[in-house]
């Protein structure tokens, strides 16, 4: 029998139905996560659904009283998120887009993040908080960036980055259950990419990274799209005769050192590709980790390939030129032999 | 209150160039000429244009993610802005911005925004710097009914009040943020009910007639030149298209969009105000539709025969050295 497919926002969203079948402490918001609050003519499937549509449809099967439109009060909803988990609600909260992380930031660096330590352990916040991030959408520089790596560097949270609707759908169902605060970045770009996803719920360990592809001759760690990218890149690579690993962390934090040293071992070689500004970002940390770690095992030095240390500008040729892609990957790798 | 003759005809002139941009800008999107998201601001007009009816060049303003309408009324070249859309290097902000972040210094146009209540704290910024050089020029401070549950607006109107800077905060309550009514997400029936809380002057009106909102405004940017503090002006208005372009709207009313788009169009209200009174001839008004017509035609034709910037742009205006 075929694998069923489903797309990245459907696998989303089954995982997000399941998790709210399962546990009746599952509750959904953020603006138009339902859509059409106190509309009364709207009825089945015409509410939003989130500004994606990937929500759409679980207020009819949930109600209102569980998926919950807010009005636009990023720290005021984010804030209360974190209340509610920390009193024994398991929240998933939409945040439109990454950029707008800036309006609550209070609530997650100084709240979210910090209470189950503060209060000695005596307090949990199993709140998940999810973003669409990325370019490529000409979406212009508050609406276009990549974040993950400022939220790996803050002690209490844990990020996700899905590559592929399978990984979506286990990923976010373990988020849901985890006991910490983990904010689960999509990227806008994802909308099209399908691939087979089982019916059942099942859920990805944190922590443990997925070999996308195996190789021999260079080690390619790829963070969400740049993983799509990292494909693109190592078929090209084979063309030139290289054989390219492309490791998918899945999670940032916690990271997966094992499995990029264990590669690396193997390699000799390794490019990291991470749509971050290139200071300060997962990519740096990750060529940290392997300078420390596995320094022996190297045969050339590590490349990054990053976007700019720019906002993302407007206009799309800017904007290509501004990206990784799968030339500028292959280039590095090939840099290297 | 009596409107001069010349300004009545710049309202009108204004009001019908942000129409047409506007109409203009949803063909081109269709067309793939604009890339990005565009939130459009037609149904809108009398609240930018009778409220900047009141402003000169040096007056500030702040504006929205819905700003198109705000710049044209501010005076910001529509050349500029076309090729901004598209992304040109002719564009007001070398297309580097786009259609959320559209700015003109010049005109003291301090940007629309990407963040929804991102505009009130820089408001609060100009009034500040008007009030420290004791000049009389005022700021504008737009923002939309969704916009005005944020904290970052709450919080201005208290640092406006407190610091009495010359500010007039102009809610524009078109009843929905994206596709959440305001009667949902707002505590109040009437946004400007909050002024009492801040201890400033507040109105609500109704943001499809010109003549309201002139007057309003005319009030409350007379009280902040005398240096009396900032006001709340509540515009009620409606959208004419979708939040954004590819938006079906099935929240909206059908009758209530259709009423909204007819006899309740604040440019067909503000002509059947003037026309009776033999304010302007329909000469002088046709005359005024044909050159809004051939600025905006060649607008389009600006912003597609302008080359696209070249990709050293990417590193321009920021610190950048890695
Ligand atoms: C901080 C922030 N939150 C959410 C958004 C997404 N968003 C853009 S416009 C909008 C609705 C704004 O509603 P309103 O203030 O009423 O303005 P209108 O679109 O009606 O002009 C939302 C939620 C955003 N851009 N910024
Ligand atoms: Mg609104």
């Amino acid at each position: 029998m075929a694998e069923r497919e489903l797309n990245f926002g459907e696998a989303l969203n089954e995982a997000m139905r399941q998790e709210m079948q399962r546990d009746p402490k599952v509750i959904l918001m953020g603006e138009d996560v339902a859509g059409g609050a106190d509309i009364d003519h709207l009825e089945g499937d015409e509410a939003w659904g989130g500004v994606l549509g990937v929500t759409k449809g679980l207020v009819q099967e949930f109600g209102r009283a569980r998926v919950i439109d807010t009005p636009i009060s990023e720290s005021g909803f984010i804030g209360a998120a974190v209340g509610a988990a920390a009193t024994g609600l398991r929240p998933i909260a939409e945040m439109m887009f990454v950029g707008f992380m800036g309006v609550c930031f209070d609530q997650l660096l100084n709240q979210g993040a910090k209470l189950r330590y503060m209060f000695g352990g005596k307090a949990k916040v199993p709140l998940v908080i999810r973003t669409i991030c990325g370019g490529g959408y000409r979406a212009a520089a508050q609406h276009s960036q990549v974040l993950h790596s400022l939220f790996t560097h803050i002690p209490g949270l844990k990020t996700v980055v899905p590559s592929t609707p399978y990984d979506a759908k286990g990923l976010l169902i373990s988020a849901i259950r985890d006991d910490d605060l983990v904010i689960f970045f999509e990227d806008i770009t994802f909308g099209g990419i399908k691939g087979a996803v089982p019916e059942e719920d099942y859920t990805i360990p944190f922590g443990k990274a997925d070999i996308k592809r195996a190789g021999d001759d260079v080690t390619v760690v790829a963070i969400g799209k740049m993983v799509h990218h990292s494909l693109a890149a190592a078929t090209e690579l084979e063309k030139q005769g290289k054989s390219a690993e492309v490791i998918d962390p899945r999670t940032l934090s916690p990271f997966d050192e094992e499995t990029v040293l264990t590669s690396v071992e193997k390699t000799g070689r390794l490019v990291i590709a991470d749509e971050s500004h290139p200071r300060c970002n997962v990519a740096t940390d990750i060529a940290a980790m392997v300078a420390d770690k596995g320094f022996d095992y190297l045969n050339a030095p590590i490349k990054m390939v990053t976007a700019p240390h720019t906002p993302v500008p407007f206009s799309p040729p800017l904007e290509d030129h501004y990206l990784p892609n799968p030339q500028k990957i292959s280039a590095a790798a090939l840099g290297l032999f | 209150m009596d409107i001069p003759k010349d300004k009545l005809l710049w309202i009108y002139e204004r009001m019908q160039l942000i129409r047409v941009f506007e109409t203009r800008v949803s063909t081109e999107f269709g067309r793939g000429k604009i890339p990005g998201f565009v939130h459009l601001y037609a149904g809108e007009e009398a609240v930018a244009v009778g409220i900047c009816a009141n402003l000169t060049d040096a007056d500030y303003m702040t504006s929205t993610h819905r700003g198109h309408g705000h710049c044209v009324a501010k005076g910001v070249d529509v050349r500029g802005m076309m090729a901004e859309l598209f992304g040109k290097a002719t564009g007001i902000c070398k297309g580097k911005g786009g259609s959320m972040h559209i700015a003109d210094m010049d005109k003291g146009m301090l940007g629309a925004n990407g963040i929804v209540g991102g505009g009130p704290p820089l408001a609060c910024g100009s009034g500040l710097t008007a009030k420290t050089n004791g000049t009389d020029q005022v700021t504008i401070c737009f923002f939309g009914d969704g916009a005005s549950e944020q904290g970052t607006l709450h919080e201005s109107l208290n640092l406006a009040a407190i610091w009495k800077l010359p500010i007039i905060f102009v809610a524009e309550n078109n009843g929905y943020a994206e596709s959440t009514p305001a009667h949902y997400h707002c505590s109040v029936e009437n946004i400007a009910d909050r002024a009492a809380a801040y201890n400033m002057p507040g109105v609500t009106i109704d943001g499809n007639d010109l003549f309201a909102v002139y007057e309003s405004a005319h009030e409350a940017v007379a009280r902040a030149r005398a240096g009396q503090g900032p006001s709340l002006l509540e515009c009620k208005t409606y959208r004419h298209h979708g939040h954004f372009e590819g938006d079906a709207q099935t929240y909206k009313i059908a009758e209530e969009n259709e009423k909204y788009r007819t006899e309740l169009d604040p440019i067909k209200r503000f002509k059947e105000a003037v026309r009776p009174r033999g304010l302007v001839s329909e000469d002088e008004l046709a005359e005024i539709d044909e050159r809004v017509q051939a600025a905006v035609d060649a607008a389009v034709k600006f912003a597609e025969d302008s080359p696209f910037p070249e990709v050293q742009e990417t590193f321009t205006d920021v610190y950048v050295s890695y």
